[in-house]
């Protein structure tokens, strides 16, 4: 029963109500930045075309939002869309596409509130397409133009993009005191490694189908240029961002205001604070929450370094073949 | 514009539905604002803050039922709040023991739970009077009124008007699907593949949605063009306000204003 809101169709889509007014006006300003530049972008890049392109866009992962695959147990999966938006249009398109696709949701449907607009665009808007990009260019630049990397590419970007919004959301939700952070986090996580599973299989399948009929959309390197570094690196940093602070937080209920009173803590760990702090909170909960970020910083590097890995690998057998074939 | 199930938009001619599109929208904008700034269990301005819901919903001829039905709907996000009754520290309330865990429920993590869910449900009321009584141009409008740029509203504009034939068109694609998929109460018979399957023929159904929607904005492009779009979106001045608008606009802010400094004293 309580696991119900989390697995519900559209389960990131905050309510008004939830968010403290800092919180959710603070999400408004850096959504209306991200907007306001990808407008700038979107004109340089699409020209005139892009009205008819992104409304359709738009309409389409709204619509494919209602496209489902039942999992087990009257559960199923669904199509949040950021990043087959991302893949299919660029990720400045894309920002634009989901902003309008939940903006819809909000201002028709009452899929998540008014107020805390600005909060779910970032999220699934801005986190959810600046962390696809982020994968999928990583994986597309080791794969070079082959096919594994259209799909693996596609995969990855869905599920991070997922996993890393719902943390956000737990992240905002405990922010604002709505939601204790270590039962939110673990939760939102949790589930929503299994939800992105499900968006990363029909990211995939809706790849092979374009694959198979249009290539020349997936394989153009237009791709390429639009995003450029500085969202690649921007993608990057977010995710870093979600996945030091989640854990951190997630030690203690109070969450992020436990880490900003830990960060003043250790400034003034030697003054007379200290004694503040009762003895058996503080070595336990820090050397937790530190040896909580080192697992997890060491899994994500070690999962680079074997795809990193087996991308190379993969890469030299092809030369070598390549090469034997002459 | 095609009638659809999904639109919530019900057409009316209460004072409601005739008060202009930017007032309804800044004021709606507003109410929900008060309603999140008002501090935790201030039960006597949630209390003036619904009842205001309740008379709109009176004057707009919906039904309060209507709305009411609707906003429960809306509402199974509640949950994810309901773990601060146990874990906002203070007086405990009631003592649940389940197994070998002990849940103590405090004060005031109940009275922060119910004034979340509190809140929640009165905003919620208000979004739904605005979809309801609005037509989506009409939103647009209002968009344009608080200065959303031109080419995001087009975009907002065109998506609407494609929204329900793409929807049309994934309806169909389920359709097929569930037209060549069958079910047998023999046991040796399973229905449908593995998962992995399952996910690849939602995700066929997907891509094909998306296909199709390229296509069809390749053509809408063509028509575009041929009426002589030119990359400028052009839309007709706003019309000014009547004398009538500008009156609730200030009234409503002005209510809502002291609602705010009641919440501040209180």
């Amino acid at each position: 029963m309580l696991l119900s809101p989390f697995l519900s169709p559209q389960p990131m889509h905050i309510p008004d109500g939830f968010l403290s007014p800092l919180v959710s006006i603070l999400l408004w300003v850096f959504s209306v930045l991200a907007i306001a530049y990808s407008l700038k972008r979107v004109n340089e890049d699409l020209g005139e075309r892009q009205v008819p392109l992104m409304g359709v866009l738009a309409a389409a992962i709204f619509a494919g939002q209602m496209l489902n695959f039942t999992v087990a147990g009257g559960t199923s999966g669904h199509l949040m869309g950021a990043a087959i938006a991302t893949i299919l249009l660029g990720p400045w398109a894309a920002i634009l596409v989901m902003t309008t696709v939940v903006g819809v949701q909000a201002l028709i449907f009452q899929d998540g509130g008014l107020l805390a607009l600005g909060a779910n665009i970032f999220n699934m808007g801005v986190i959810g397409v600046a962390t696809s990009y982020f994968v999928n260019r990583t994986i597309r630049r080791i794969a070079g133009e082959r096919r594994w990397g259209v799909f693996l590419g596609g995969f990855l970007a869905a599920w991070v993009s997922i996993v890393l919004a719902a943390l956000a959301v737990a992240l905002q939700l405990s922010l604002s005191r709505t939601s204790p952070a270590n039962i939110a986090i673990p939760a939102m996580a949790g589930i929503h490694a299994l939800i992105g599973f499900g968006e990363g299989l029909i990211t995939i399948g809706a790849l092979a189908l374009i694959y198979a009929a249009r290539p020349d959309l997936l394989l153009s390197s237009k791709q390429r240029a639009v995003g450029g570094n500085a969202l690649w690196v921007s993608g990057l940093a977010i995710a870093l961002a979600l996945a030091i602070a989640s854990p951190l937080a997630s030690s203690q209920p109070d969450g992020l205001e436990w880490v900003a009173e830990q960060q003043g803590f250790l400034d003034t760990a030697r003054g007379p604070f200290y004694e503040i702090i009762p003895d058996y909170i503080f070595p336990g909960i820090s050397n937790q929450a530190i040896a909580t970020i080192l697992a997890g910083v060491l899994g994500t590097l070690m999962v680079f370094g074997v795809s990193f890995a087996v991308a190379y690998s993969r890469r030299k057998r092809r030369l070598n073949e390549v090469r034997q074939s002459r | 514009m095609h009638v659809h199930f999904l639109d919530p938009y019900r057409p009316g001619h209460s004072s409601i539905h005739q008060l202009d599109a930017r007032v309804k929208f800044i004021l709606t904008l507003a109410f929900i604002l008060t309603t999140a700034l008002t501090p935790i269990g201030a039960w006597p301005i949630y209390i003036l803050l619904l009842a205001w819901a309740i008379i709109v919903e009176i004057l707009s001829e919906l039904g309060v039922g209507f709305v009411l039905r609707r906003a429960v709907l809306a509402l199974p996000f509640v949950l994810a709040a309901l773990p601060v009754i146990f874990t906002v520290p203070g007086a405990a309330l009631l003592s649940l023991s389940i197994g070998p865990w002990a849940l103590t429920i405090t004060l005031p993590g109940a009275e922060r739970f119910i004034s979340i869910a509190l809140k929640s449900w009165i905003s919620v009321q208000m979004a739904i009077v605005l979809a309801a009584t609005t037509s989506f141009p009409d939103l647009l409008t209002a968009m344009r009124a608080i200065k959303v740029p031109r080419l995001l509203v087009a975009v907002f504009g065109l998506m609407w008007r494609y929204l329900f034939v793409l929807v049309d068109e994934a309806l169909r694609l389920m359709r097929a699907r569930l037209s060549r998929s069958g079910e047998s109460d023999r046991e040796d018979l399973k229905s449908g593949g593995a998962l992995i399957w399952r996910a690849k023929v939602a995700g066929g159904m997907a891509g094909s949605l998306f296909l199709r929607a390229l296509e069809r904005s390749d053509r809408i492009y063509m028509t575009m063009l041929a009426r002589g779009y030119d990359g400028e979106v052009r839309a007709a001045p706003l019309p000014p306000l009547s004398r009538r608008d500008w009156l609730t606009l200030w009234l409503c802010l002005g209510l809502l204003f002291a609602i705010l400094v009641g919440a501040a004293l209180f």
